[in-house]
């Protein structure tokens, strides 16, 4: 079941091609839910299930969607499977959905779905579609949980809640460090990660099909945030 | 008013302290005149699309809002992000449209970055942050107001500061964007600091 093709889709992304450090797509959500793991996985889960589930209709109904009106068409579907996302997340964990405020649905603008549905969707069949669509989630949630982790094990002392660094005021002799749950800690340490992916990048040789795929999101990126 | 009008610009800048925007704030802040004119598009377009989601969010998609117009009540408000996506398209498609029939000049210096716009998620999100927050029309207009400006001014600067490293050496792999980033935060800081003292 596991080709050598279906590996490569799922793993590229994660090894070399990561969508937020190389291809920088979905770079607002990465920063903004990063305070604490438990918003972050949250996250994590509402992104994979909207971008498999978009990538693989979309790419079911490729035949069927008329060039010039393609971009309508994927809003509307991905708006329609955030709003569903949003809702499901009102309903069995509402505290995690307020402190996401805005962020779940703007998932709809989320360049990293859009982008691979017009990049990828669009052009491949509906297998290879989920199995991008896959390996690009991983590829986001790996970054965003090492952002959310460092940041909230620096900032609080502590992983999913449970301490794990003791505060002074504990008797311990970790003191949290406030900055971390402030805004430009996150821009430093996603401009950290930049820095490792691109010298990463540099050190592997890319391969052929690879390169191709980011041209054409960089194009994209230009004309759809 | 006042109050959130400087906060919206400084405190809670939507690019430095709510992250939205993120790709074309990086992607367009290479030169200070390209970042200037998306900077200016992007208060026309807010000042234009949150006030007018304001409108219709309060007239037709607020819970029983439809009732004041003689229909039975019912809660629509799941509609919102749909709404909010259409007018925001909608209404950058007429703008488009309006300047390049009556204002030619005007099209061709903001032409460029209209459709940039359009899924831009500082847009939607400014509109998202109005309804959760509940403003009313004059408050969404100065909030819409001073998100604008606040996103133009910290794209200049960002842009202002990436011209001048260009003759700065940095490591080789963090050129660029990493630079970009690093850069953000510092200006991040800087923003949250003058929201602080103020």
């Amino acid at each position: 079941m596991l080709n050598k093709r279906t590996l490569n889709l799922i793993g590229a992304p994660l090894r070399r091609n990561n969508p937020v450090t190389v291809q920088t797509l979905g770079i607002c959500s990465a920063l903004a839910v990063t305070t604490s793991v438990q918003t972050a996985l949250t996250m994590c889960v509402a992104l994979t299930a909207v971008l498999c589930l978009s990538s693989t209709i979309i790419s079911a109904l490729r035949q069927y969607i008329p060039n010039s009106t393609r971009l309508i068409i994927q809003i509307t579907i991905i708006a329609s499977l955030v709003i569903v996302v949003d809702l499901f997340l009102k309903a069995f964990v509402f505290d995690i959905s307020q402190r996401l405020s805005v962020f779940v649905s703007l998932i709809v603008t989320n360049c990293l779905v859009l982008g691979r549905a017009e990049a990828f969707a669009m052009k491949n069949p509906v297998r290879a579609s989920l199995m991008d669509a896959i390996g690009n989630s991983m590829g986001y949630s790996l970054v965003l949980l090492i952002v959310a982790s460092t940041r909230e094990l620096f900032g609080t002392g502590q992983l999913f809640g449970y301490t794990v660094l003791t505060r002074v005021e504990d008797g311990g002799w970790f003191e949290p460090l406030d900055f971390m749950l402030k805004a430009p800690s996150a821009f430093f340490i996603i401009g950290l990660l930049v820095w490792v992916g691109h010298k990463r990048n540099v050190d592997t040789p890319v391969a052929h099909e690879q390169h191709h795929t980011t041209v054409v999101i960089s194009d994209h990126r230009t004309s759809h945030d | 008013m006042t109050e959130l009008f400087i906060a919206s610009i400084f405190g809670d800048n939507i690019a430095l302290a709510f992250f939205l925007g993120m790709c074309t704030f990086l992607a367009v802040s290479r030169r200070v005149s390209t970042a200037l004119g998306l900077g200016v598009c992007m208060v026309i377009v807010l000042m234009l699309t949150v006030p007018l989601n304001q409108l219709v969010y309060e007239y037709i998609v607020q819970p029983d809002a439809l009732t004041r117009f003689g229909m039975p009540p019912m809660d629509l408000s799941f509609l919102t992000l749909v709404s909010a996506i259409g007018i925001i398209a909608a209404a950058v498609q007429i703008l488009e449209m309006l300047l390049y029939r009556y204002a030619p000049a005007l099209f061709d210096a903001m032409g460029v970055f209209l459709p940039l716009l359009t899924v831009n998620c500082a847009i939607l999100g400014a509109s998202l942050f109005m309804v959760e927050r509940q403003y009313d029309f004059t408050t969404s207009l100065v909030y819409a107001g001073g998100s604008g400006i606040g996103w133009a001014l910290a794209i200049v600067l960002l842009a202002a500061i990436r011209q001048r490293l260009e003759f700065s050496r940095i490591p080789e792999h963090l050129q660029g964007l990493g630079m970009a980033f690093i850069l953000t935060g510092l200006l991040s800081m800087g923003f949250a600091a003058l929201a602080e003292t103020t």
